[in-house]
């Protein structure tokens, strides 16, 4: 079992990461479509197709530089309000893991950086039923996991499942910031599609971990 | 959904082709789809730049030309552009004088042009920004990503980039654009949704004796679902509200434009007008200036919404100020 996580894991993560949002890309817009616009999932199944391409064809050799790659091509072909959130959360998750390696603090400061990013970018709060709302829970997580003495991949495991319980619990909220703030009471009852594809991108990075220390 | 496309992945490229082509005299196409005005920049005139999702025709390509804009971002449909076709046009846009990015106020929009001025900052042209917040339906501001910009948005294009075109500099036409903004109010109806292209069914479901007041140029609700209504008593609903938070009263001079969503045809955007214009005269308001028809939809919805801008002197002037774009033109 492998105590840390390489440019390997981050290629084999964005793998994982453009098979789930091409898979659930009807899902995600679904969800948009209730609230927002409906274009959150053929967006980020473009710009994550785009990613994995360069990522694959990359010789990056960190996890940072892997990361960062998928920043700018996010950033570049994404557009609507998920392209600068997800760009700047993995520009600033790359900020912090420019090394060959990185153990499960690496793990938490890397997820603890990307939310900064996405609080800085979209000026959003916990609550405001944003991917925040699965983001502030997946970082306590890997906080509490990586004191505790876990491995990277329990880490990144236990934020991915709390970043899912995050999405689920937008449910009952109103929406304060984003396109469905408009609907205010209406947006009531619907999961936020941001939190939802931030859960399964989570999800993603736990099974890639999952798989390189099996 | 029937509509005249090919591959919906293909629409707004395929679309800026078409219009690149039919209004050569006036526009070129640049990388990343951008709509520039033919000729590129002006020699010491600020440069006006603006963009959004497609879906807005002739929002914001069809203003792009003599008196209006420099060049124009589509995103893909109903989304906003990525922040390096914005950067392409704001290059393009820039003589040296700067460029002013007008951009509505919706968070996929301001995020994106936000990274832009940032990467132009970071390349040495300096750029302001204005964010056209005019839709009054969104109530409590506060707890949302604040009012949307709207249909008003064609006339702080207009209006600045005839202040850019007149010569003035990147200060002075920032001020002029925040004073339109700040001198307007919208406000929105729609009787049907409408059909994004890749999304393959309508945006929203509204029942046949249903209509939605006060959305956003995407369908994107903003007030209530009420029952289906007179011409007379919608176009009520609509410009009450504008001219109250507004605050134009007797005596005051305006101009009035009634925009269509798309799928309303011209006569009962006349009708609306109509009544609108008696209800402004009757509070002793002087609709000085008019405008009817389509320049901001939402693809084949059936709608329409309502903007007051209060007219100063100066307002007035650039207003007239000559015009030549693909969707509006006049004195030239």
């Amino acid at each position: 079992m492998t105590a840390q996580l390489n440019a390997a894991w981050a290629r084999r993560f964005i793998d994982l990461a453009t098979d789930v949002v091409t898979t659930k890309r009807v899902d995600l817009s679904e969800l948009d479509r209730a609230i927002g616009d409906g274009d959150h999932g053929e967006n980020l199944a473009r710009g994550f197709a785009a990613a994995n391409r360069a990522v694959q064809e990359s010789e990056a050799d960190t996890v940072g530089g892997v990361l960062k790659l998928v920043a700018t091509t996010l950033m570049s072909t994404v557009g609507g309000a998920a392209g600068p959130l997800y760009g700047t959360a993995f520009l600033r998750a790359a900020k912090v893991s420019n090394v060959e390696a990185i153990d499960a603090v690496g793990v938490h400061t890397l997820l603890d950086a990307a939310l900064e990013g996405i609080v800085a970018r979209g000026k959003a709060n916990a609550g405001d039923k944003t991917m925040v709302d699965a983001w502030t829970p997946a970082v306590e997580a890997a906080g509490e996991a990586s004191a505790a003495g876990e491995s990277p991949a329990a880490t990144l495991r236990a934020a991915a499942d709390a970043a899912a319980r995050g999405a689920e619990a937008t449910e009952p909220l109103v929406a304060l910031k984003g396109r469905a703030s408009y609907l205010g009471e209406r947006s009531v009852g619907h999961r936020d599609p941001g939190a939802e594809s931030s859960a399964l991108l989570l999800d993603a990075a736990a099974r890639a971990a999952a798989e390189d220390s099996a | 959904m029937k509509k005249l496309i090919n591959d919906p992945t293909n629409a707004t490229s395929e679309a800026v082709e078409g219009f690149v082509l039919a209004h050569s005299d006036l526009v070129t196409q640049l990388d990343g789809l951008v709509v520039a005005r033919a000729g590129g920049a002006v020699a010491g005139k600020v440069g006006i730049v603006s963009g959004g999702g497609s879906g807005h025709e002739p929002l914001h390509a069809g203003f792009v030309g003599v008196g209006m804009l420099d060049a124009a971002v589509p995103g893909a449909m109903f989304t906003s552009p990525t922040p390096d076709p914005i950067v392409v046009a704001t290059k393009a846009a820039d003589s040296g004088a700067g460029v002013l990015h007008i951009v509505k106020n919706y968070t996929g929009d301001v995020l994106n042009f936000e990274t832009a001025a940032e990467l132009a900052d970071a390349e040495d042209i300096e750029v302001a920004t204005v964010i056209v917040n005019d839709d009054v339906a969104v109530e409590d501001s506060l707890y949302t990503a604040g009012r949307r910009g709207v249909a008003g948005t064609v006339l702080v294009e207009k209006i600045a980039g005839a202040a850019a075109e007149r010569g003035d500099d990147l200060a002075a036409v920032t001020q002029v654009a925040t004073d339109v903004n700040a001198n307007m109010r919208s406000m929105g109806v729609a009787l049907t949704a409408c059909t994004v292209p890749h999304a393959g069914k309508p945006s929203f479901e509204l029942a046949d004796d249903e209509i939605e007041i006060g959305i956003g140029i995407h369908g994107e609700p903003g007030r209530r679902r009420v029952p289906l209504a007179s011409a007379d008593e919608i176009t009520d609903m609509l410009l009450d509200p504008v001219v109250e938070d507004l605050g134009v009263g007797e005596g005051e001079e305006v101009l009035l434009l009634v925009n269509g969503m798309g799928g309303t045809p011209a006569s009962e955007l006349a009708i609306v007008y109509r009544h609108a214009r008696a209800r402004l005269e009757a509070r002793g308001i002087t609709v000085a200036r008019s405008l009817v028809g389509n320049y901001v939809t939402s693809l084949e919805m059936q709608g329409a919404s309502v903007t007051v801008l209060r007219l100063s002197e100066s307002m007035k002037e650039l207003y007239d100020a000559p015009v030549k774009t693909a969707a509006l033109r006049w004195g030239l």
